[in-house]
């Protein structure tokens, strides 16, 4: 352990929502994007699976919504070490979306992309099971377009760098394909509690 | 079935001609302070020696971490501020964040001798080799990243144009202010010094630097608060800058 001289930190509880490395931001919000935000509105907004999927389609904004509607209550962590707890976002959940398409037995990843031209990478494994969403509204009231709107891809249990803003698609594949910030030098997968931050962690 | 492969829409992607080390980035380093510069009554520059750095492009960061007696940790990321060949030295350049625990530190504690630990350099994305003419806009200590380009293009004598729009509440607040040159146009929101404006970044200010043209365009840097980052990317596009040819780096 190389101590720092001086250093104390803030007072501190155990808390055991924190994953290693991460602190708690409390009311903040910090926007991280590294691209303009898109002028981009619920009219033209467009989701759209394809790849390895049965049935490849979009889902436009009344399309999307018009599937069974499924909250996220939790917390969010950050690759830049702040996590947020008990926030509130709605959406659908992604298996809603996957269940029409129909995914092949041979697709294991996909890669997200947004309408920025955005793009991260996930394993399929991550995306299944009621633990990813599209999210439109946060704290009852739409998402704000720095933090996304009008929606966003939402895996709460990576990394938020995964949660990919003003998503508008998802392509499954039959192999992993790192994204923008892991052809950055970021972990290709991104658990917080594995604390996979960079490549090579 | 498959498709070809997506093409985004504003082929916003990673900047293909820069290479990324990302065994460098999995290291822990010990980094020790040799130098403690004021900057502002808010800013002060820690310069630190860290045998092993393997250098890095300007507008690249770290991750910087302190350890407390009991185990806890506290790590965040910064700017680089020094230039890319300052031997075995690099230099940050931090904010008196009101409450901070880590910047707290930095400008009540630390002293020369201190060590900490980085890892680093991270990420490419916001970084510029001096290839290609750069238009840089900052705010606040969101010139950190910029100042290191600016120390890269002076120490290389590069010739590629370099411009940067500086924008600080007043002259006693505007960091590095006594390394500017030519290059710089500084904007004061709320004192400025006599017979120069007072206000915030307009397209007054951009349009003459976009009306330059430089040949193959300019590539465009912007870092501040995410206030002031989404008025001047706004300000760019609204000015003509292609979006795919700007990029972000936001905090607070």
């Amino acid at each position: 352990m190389n101590v720092t001289r001086g250093f104390t930190g803030r007072p501190r509880v155990h808390n055991p929502g924190l994953p290693p490395g991460q602190y708690d931001a409390g009311e903040d919000w910090p926007v991280l994007s590294a691209e303009v935000t898109p002028d981009l509105t619920p009219a033209d907004w467009t989701f759209r699976i394809d790849g390895l999927v049965a049935r490849p389609r979009s889902w436009d904004w009344d399309e999307a919504h018009a599937l069974p509607a499924s909250p996220y209550e939790g917390d969010i962590h950050c690759v830049t070490s702040w996590s947020k707890f008990g926030v509130r976002f709605g959406g659908v959940s992604l298996d809603a979306f996957l269940d029409v398409v129909r995914p092949d037995a041979s697709a294991t990843h996909a890669v997200a992309y947004s309408h920025s031209g955005y793009t991260t990478n996930l394993p399929l494994a991550d995306l299944t099971g009621g633990r990813a969403w599209i999210a439109w509204e946060y704290d009852g009231k739409p998402l704000p377009a720095e933090h996304g709107g009008p929606a966003r891809l939402l895996v709460p249990h990576l990394y938020f760098w995964k949660s990919a803003k003003w998503i508008a698609g998802l392509r499954l594949l039959d192999h992993d394909e790192p994204g923008f910030w892991e052809q950055n030098g970021y972990h290709a997968r991104g658990n917080p509690w594995e604390e996979q931050r960079y490549s090579g962690d | 079935m498959t498709e070809s492969a997506f093409t985004p829409a504003t082929r916003f992607a990673v900047p293909g001609r820069i290479a990324v080390s990302n065994r460098a980035s999995a290291l822990w380093r010990t980094a020790t302070l040799t130098e403690i510069r004021r900057e502002t009554p808010a800013v002060a520059t820690f310069r630190f020696a860290v045998p092993g750095w393997a250098g890095h492009l300007p507008g690249q960061h770290l991750m910087l971490r302190l350890t407390a007696g009991d185990g806890y940790t506290a790590q965040r990321h910064y700017s680089l501020a020094s230039p890319p060949d300052d031997t075995g030295h690099i230099e940050l350049t931090l904010d008196h964040v009101e409450g901070g625990e880590v910047s707290g530190w930095f400008h009540s504690e630390a002293r020369p001798g201190d060590e900490v630990e980085v890892r680093g350099p991270l990420s490419g994305f916001f970084a510029w080799p001096g290839d290609r003419p750069a238009l840089l806009i900052g705010a606040g200590s969101g010139v950190v990243p910029l100042m290191s380009m600016i120390r890269h293009h002076r120490a290389g004598d590069l010739d590629v144009p370099l411009r940067l729009l500086v924008s600080a509440r007043g002259p006693e607040e505007l960091v590095y202010a006594a390394e500017y040159g030519a290059e710089t146009t500084a904007v004061f929101t709320r004192r400025a010094p006599d017979g120069v404006p007072v206000g915030r970044l307009s397209p007054a200010h951009v349009a003459p630097l976009l009306a330059e043209r430089p040949p193959g365009g300019w590539e465009a840097y912007v870092c501040g608060s995410n206030a002031f980052a989404e008025h001047a990317s706004r300000l760019l596009v609204e000015a003509g800058q292609p979006v795919d040819r700007i990029r972000i780096e936001r905090f607070g």
